[in-house]
């Protein structure tokens, strides 16, 4: 089969498609060193081999639609734009952090490039997402919410809630569940009635059942373009299933040695980075450019680390400001 | 001025907002067509429709959750809770996210936002339509908790919670609805947040109440008065951000204080209260900090005996006046 080069405009998409899912990489394989280094406290939760949803999602979306995420979501905030630097300082939980050190790894947040925030309250975010597509459409403005979750999210009431009210407004919400088949130590196959958590949910909301392969960049952002037109074109939610897998533990430490080791290994020969590496260089594109890429996403993760390392420690007269809206945590008379 | 119900005063309220603010949304169970269980909202889907007084699910958490959503995308939405017993739902919502988002996001964004709930009992509701709720919200900072007690203050506090930039839990004593009657202003007023209110000035025992204990303690008063003891009564209105100021001041004047509140005693707001007077006026007390409220069983009965020997009255009040008086 002769190789082709790929269309300019389609090229660059691409080719923005792995640099997102480079960086991401880049970025939580540096924050698992540093964690272990003692630099990042507290926990961490990866989303190694979970790159593509976020990267296909972020690409179609447009720069006013809203994120929600879980506590699982560095990838999602990197996709979004949120920079690097103020991303490590909020896991070192530095005064540069994005939050100033208030939140850490699991509740990033930036509402500057609307990236809503990590939740780490399971479910809690679908009904606020939908909350903040409503508002859309009340509104007017065309932005779409799109609120990720993982499989074991299906079990929970907020799930079926936000569903059921989403598709009663039609609402320009777009619910993507990252199926990366576990909970946190459990099977979602051993705790779910259904084989697919979220698709086989969606009749009973009069939703489509989509599937997509989450580890195929190409795919999701396929699938992200249809399902954020159909919400901006007023046709209402989707849910989505991306078939995905961590490539690590749950959180942490946790080697996840509760996961079979012919599963395993047969999730990282799909690895959503090198198979679209794979990808890009059959169809054309030259290797030193996919190396450029990269070489500018380490050099952007050592930069953003040292910027990190170097911010000080939030003062603790930030404790008691933002509370309510006259700044303090105090009521002043 | 004319003479108003005090439910009369929070549909006016909601109805008033809703017309100078097009971001004011009105949500619930029964909120839209029925104009809600105690018709609070009744005419309001007729004049604004279906896009701003919306019908939910029967589902609180996703009420409060919703709300939250677009509040940040920059709606005011006020939600009613049919019921304050029915709020534990979105108990999370509220606590773990309504009341967390400014500081976790660091001021990048807030949900200012309403959460209206008809508490209390005397109403022969039982166990599961009577109960207050207040001091499980007013231990979370992030949270204000209004509890108005007249008309007046009911249309002027709903108007400034709406317009607060933090969300508020409006906590209105269902007994009052239709009991209460009381002067409101024609056009435009406000009450703050924050701000305690003397309703009846005094010297010898300051009380201090909210919502229909507020009402109580000023027949309290009366009764006590003509055993010439000499009664101030605070009504506090917001419970968080507590009016220290006046609740202190009060205290300096007076050195003795009860608190009185309908909810279970243990632990309830007025605990807090006591706290506050005991650290910050010892002082000037001439008697121990002592409070008048519900007893301690997990739900108010409902055989009328029961019931009334749960409720707090004027009666048990101005025995605890008589008792710190006599001190
Ligand atoms: C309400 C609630 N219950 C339990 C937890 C603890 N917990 C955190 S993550 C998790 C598993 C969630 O699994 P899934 O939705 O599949 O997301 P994943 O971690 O796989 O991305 C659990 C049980 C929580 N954070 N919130
Ligand atoms: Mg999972």
């Amino acid at each position: 089969m002769a190789t082709t080069k790929p269309a300019l405009a389609d090229l660059d998409l691409r080719l923005g498609l792995y640099r997102v899912m480079v960086a991401c990489r880049r970025f939580e394989t540096r924050a698992q060193e540093l964690f272990f280094e003692g630099l990042v406290r507290g926990t961490t939760h990866l989303g190694i081999g979970q790159e593509a949803v976020a990267a296909g999602f972020a690409a179609a979306m447009r720069a006013d639609d809203y994120t929600f995420a879980t506590y699982r979501g560095h990838n999602h905030a990197l996709a979004r734009g949120t920079p690097m630097g103020p991303l490590y300082g909020e896991l070192f939980g530095r005064a540069n952090g994005l939050m100033g050190g208030k939140g850490g790894s699991m509740h990033i947040t930036s509402a500057e490039h609307h990236m809503m925030g990590s939740y780490a309250i399971v479910g809690a975010h679908l009904p606020i997402a939908l909350g903040a597509a409503w508002s859309a459409q009340y509104r007017k403005s065309g932005q779409v919410a799109v609120c990720f979750f993982g499989d074991g999210t299906t079990n929970i009431g907020a799930f079926h809630e936000a569903l059921n009210l989403a598709a009663v407004w039609k609402a320009p919400v777009v619910f993507v569940c990252e199926n990366n088949q576990y909970m946190e130590y459990t099977a979602i196959a051993a705790v779910t009635a259904v084989a697919r958590p979220a698709a086989d949910r969606a009749s009973a909301y009069g939703l489509e059942p989509i599937v997509v392969d989450g580890n195929d960049v190409d795919a999701v952002h396929e699938v992200a373009v249809a399902t954020l037109g159909r919400a901006r074109g007023g046709d209402g939610p989707s849910l989505v299933e991306a078939i995905t897998y961590r490539h690590g533990g749950h959180s942490r430490a946790d080697p996840g040695t509760y996961r079979p080791a012919d599963e395993v290994s047969s999730w990282l020969a799909r690895d959503p980075i090198t198979t679209y590496r794979a990808r890009l260089e059959a169809v054309g594109v030259d290797a030193a450019d996919l190396d450029r890429i990269e070489a500018e996403a380490t050099a952007k993760v050592a930069a953003a680390e040292a910027a990190a390392r170097e911010a000080p420690e939030p003062s603790p007269d930030v404790i008691e400001t933002e509370v309510w809206a006259d700044g303090s945590s105090r009521w002043r008379n | 001025m004319a003479l108003k119900t005090f439910i009369e005063a929070v549909r006016e309220g909601l109805r008033e907002e809703m017309v100078r603010d097009e971001s004011v949304i009105v949500l619930g169970e029964d909120v839209g067509k029925k104009g809600g269980v105690f018709l609070a909202t009744d005419g309001l889907w007729t004049e604004f429709g279906d896009d701003r007084v919306i019908d939910t699910p029967l589902s609180e958490s996703q009420i409060v959750g919703t709300s939250i959503g677009a509040a940040i995308g920059g709606l005011r939405p006020v939600a009613e809770i049919q019921f304050a017993d029915f709020i534990h739902p979105a108990f999370n919502q509220l606590v773990s996210e309504a009341a967390r988002l400014r500081y976790r996001s660091n001021n990048g964004y807030s949900a200012p936002m309403v959460v209206r709930a008809p508490y209390g009992g005397g109403v022969h509701g039982a166990l599961y339509h009577s109960q207050s709720v207040e001091a499980f919200y007013t231990h979370v900072p992030g949270l204000k908790v209004v509890v108005p007690s007249t008309p007046y203050d009911a249309k002027g506090l709903l108007r400034s919670s709406i317009r607060d930039d933090d969300p508020v839990l409006f906590f209105e004593h269902k007994k009052m609805y239709r009991s209460v009657r009381g002067d409101v202003p024609e056009g435009e007023y406000t009450v703050p947040l924050g701000k305690a209110q003397v309703t009846h000035p005094g010297t010898q025992v300051t009380v201090i109440a909210y919502g229909l204990m507020a009402h109580y303690a000023l027949e309290a008063a009366d009764r006590v008065a003509e055993e010439n003891i000499s009664v101030e009564v605070v009504d506090l209105r917001t419970l968080r951000p507590l009016d220290k100021e006046t609740v202190l001041d009060s205290v300096r004047k007076t050195g003795k204080c009860l608190i009185v509140y309908e909810d279970n005693r243990f632990g309830g707001y007025g605990a807090e209260v006591a706290a506050i007077i005991a650290e910050e006026a010892f002082d000037y007390l001439d008697g121990p900090v002592t409070r008048i409220a519900g007893p301690d069983v997990p739900g108010v009965p409902y055989n009328h005996v029961l019931e009334e020997w749960f409720m707090v009255n004027p009666e048990k009040i101005a025995d605890g006046i008589r008792k710190l008086a006599a001190y």
